[in-house]
């Protein structure tokens, strides 16, 4: 290799690394001495998704506890012990892990510090939970529930779709409580299903909502991450009033304000922002699974909902989240607790 | 069966339109002689200026005319390298790749307030519907109402060959990447040859990356290209070299992904699970790269750097 590609080599480098180290946020001191970290995982603090939500409830614990806070955003999967180590070694009170892709960094972590306390969205870490780590899951199959209610009695061609990103327990959870309150809402109601197999290629969602659409659905969900833009993109070509997307994770009806039915949205923020304050007040015992459903607020409707459901719908799903916060009906979240569900 | 075969040429062409851009591209500065792993980052770097400046002017053909030049631009340094400097091309292109990627994310974080996305962009290349001929059952639907980023990729394969195959320029550009040695002793200049390819090169591809950001889809973030730049670089060796060749394999592989996400919709994740569905365009790829397109005959002067005066 001569001096010039070294140079070019070089300067790229540099970008790189200036990328990759610009992720520090410092939300600032307070007086109270209590310290919250939050590391991001490759999606960033800034990615309408998860990681941002959950930072809207850390910045909470920064304003309504006078936490001093700190979030680590990782550039790639080999950040996350790293990261997580610098907070833990800086002694901060409590460290977040946002995402499933923490399931093994977190144990690892965990173990090596005994006595810092951490915290994970999206994973239960298969059942093991170290003493000090508690684990934040949700109950989608809930949420999805009340969409799958309002795609069966929102459908004019009683076809449905679903779109999910890369098939996994976790995105099963949203199908199969999607399938199921579809079911109950509209059973004559069918559900076109299809997984992209990423949660990036939003050229693939966009043709996967085109060929459903085609086919004369007109209610479609997603659980696909960035997968999912390419839907709203799909759903704003076409007419309005009559093809319909659901948005997940926020209100996404920003995307497509005229074709968005609602959102099933993941209270993150309420979730880290409790367990933070159940800590601050000595309240919180670690090594212990947090399950939040519809009962808990972890998971609901977005508010923009009313805003094209009208007001009898809105009712009807109202009377299925009561009964689901009442045990009445018991949603499923694997295909075999679907497959009951059906035929019963 | 007419909706799932409109469906399957309509995921067909969305799914083909970058890489058949991007794929012209590498045929340019490849023909030439010039290696253009690079593809990856002019696509990136097409697809994040196509973004910025649809949002920054709301006109997204600004944005496509942005892109091209940001293209040509960012073709520069690999030409520099590769041509007068006469570094290795390969890791020339792989240090634009890095470069193009960390550049864009850097700069949308700059210009968006720390996002790890643009906004969506305002304005966009949408599907137009040719009127009558969009109106033929499943090809009119699938060819005749498409994005205009479409038909200019397939103008662009006509303009290609037709350059290439029947102008003086192409003919020159051709010689200089057989035989440099030769075609300076006839008076051309290899120099001025390679470079007007890597250049025309960076505007393709940029065009491509454009397509995603502004027409297929509607932002830039990270990931919007991931990777297409390089299935373009195997649809050019797999179209050896050829802009028909690179149309083919380009509409070949996004054949092969809409049989893997439309088959999902049939019921073919009964037999078949999803996961191993969507890895089936990149096996098919690797089947037709490995042997049955035959010898791919690649230009055979590519990779050396020419020097003045060496035979």
């Amino acid at each position: 290799m001569n001096k010039t590609s070294w140079v070019a080599l070089l300067l790229s480098a540099v970008l790189v690394l200036a990328v990759g180290c610009g992720g520090q946020q410092n939300g600032g001191k307070a007086d109270s001495g209590f310290t919250v970290g939050m590391v991001t995982d490759t999606g960033g603090l800034n990615d309408e998704s998860f990681n941002q939500t959950a930072w809207e409830g850390i910045k909470r614990t920064k304003n309504e506890l006078g936490a001093e806070i700190k979030a680590l955003e990782s550039k790639r999967d080999e950040d996350y012990v790293p990261n997580l180590t610098k907070f833990a070694r800086d002694g901060r009170d409590i460290t977040w892990a946002v995402g499933f892709k923490f399931e093994k960094a977190i144990p690892e972590v965990a173990s090596q510090f005994p006595n810092a306390k951490f915290g994970i969205v999206d994973s239960n870490l298969g059942g093991k939970i170290p003493d000090n780590v508690t684990a934040v899951t949700f109950k989608e199959e809930e949420g999805s529930f009340l969409m799958g209610v309002l795609a069966g009695l929102t459908t004019k061609t009683n076809k449905v779709g679903f779109i999910g990103g890369i098939s996994s327990p976790l995105i099963k959870k949203f199908e199969a409580g999607y399938r199921a309150g579809v079911h109950a809402a509209n059973p004559k109601a069918t559900v076109q299903v299809a997984y992209a197999e990423s949660f990036t290629d939003a050229t693939k969602g966009r043709s996967l909502a085109q060929s459903m659409y085609n086919n004369g659905v007109d209610v479609i969900f997603h659980a696909a991450g960035g997968v999912g833009k390419g839907l709203f993109d799909e759903v704003k070509t076409r007419e309005k009033g009559k093809f319909w997307a659901i948005g997940v994770d926020m209100d996404q009806s920003a995307l497509a304000p005229d074709h968005t039915l609602s959102s099933m949205i993941k209270r993150v923020d309420v979730a880290v922002f409790e367990i933070t304050k159940e800590l601050k007040e000595g309240k919180l015992q670690p090594g212990k699974q947090v399950e939040l459903g519809l009962k808990e607020n972890g998971v609901g409707l977005a508010e923009t909902t009313s805003k094209h459901v009208p007001a009898d719908v809105l009712k009807k799903v109202d009377e299925f989240k009561q009964k689901i916060i009442n045990g009445e009906i018991k949603v499923p979240k694997t295909e075999e607790e679907l497959n009951q569900f059906l035929t019963k | 069966m007419l909706e799932t075969l409109t469906n399957i040429l309509n995921t067909t062409v969305l799914y083909s339109t970058p890489l058949i851009l991007a794929g012209l591209g590498g045929l340019f500065s490849e023909r030439s002689g010039v290696v253009n792993i690079a593809l990856e980052g002019l696509m990136t770097i097409g697809a994040f200026t196509a973004a910025v400046v649809t949002i920054v002017t709301g006109n997204a053909w600004m944005g496509l005319l942005a892109a091209v030049v940001s293209g040509m631009i960012l073709a520069l340094p690999h030409a520099i390298a590769s041509i007068t400097f006469k570094a290795d091309q390969v890791v020339s292109g792989v240090a634009l790749n890095f470069l193009a990627l960390g550049l864009s994310v850097y700069l949308v974080k700059r210009f968006y307030d720390g996002a790890a996305q643009t906004p969506v962009v305002p304005d966009k290349l949408e599907e137009v519907a040719i009127p009558g001929l969009s109106q033929i059952p499943v090809i009119g639907p699938s060819l005749f109402h498409a994005f205009p980023t479409t038909y200019i990729a397939v103008i662009l394969v006509l303009v290609s060959s037709f350059i290439l195959y029947r102008t003086p320029f192409g003919m020159r550009l051709r010689a200089v990447g057989e035989h440099p040695q030769a075609a300076e002793t006839a008076g051309v200049s290899v120099i001025l040859m390679r470079y007007m390819a890597v250049i025309i090169s960076g505007a393709l591809a940029a065009i491509g990356g454009a397509a995603l950001s502004i027409s297929i889809g509607s932002e830039f973030n990270q990931s919007t290209v991931a990777g297409q730049g390089f299935i373009a670089l195997a649809a050019l060796i797999f179209g050896k070299w050829r802009p028909y060749g690179v149309l083919g394999a380009a509409v070949f592989f996004g054949f092969a992904v809409a049989l893997s996400l439309t088959g999902q919709l049939y019921g073919l994740t009964q037999y078949l699970p999803s996961e191993v569905l969507n890895m089936l365009p990149y096996v098919l790829t690797i089947l037709a790269l490995a042997g049955f397109v035959g010898r791919a005959e690649a230009p055979a002067a590519i990779g050396k750097p020419y020097e003045k005066g060496s035979r």
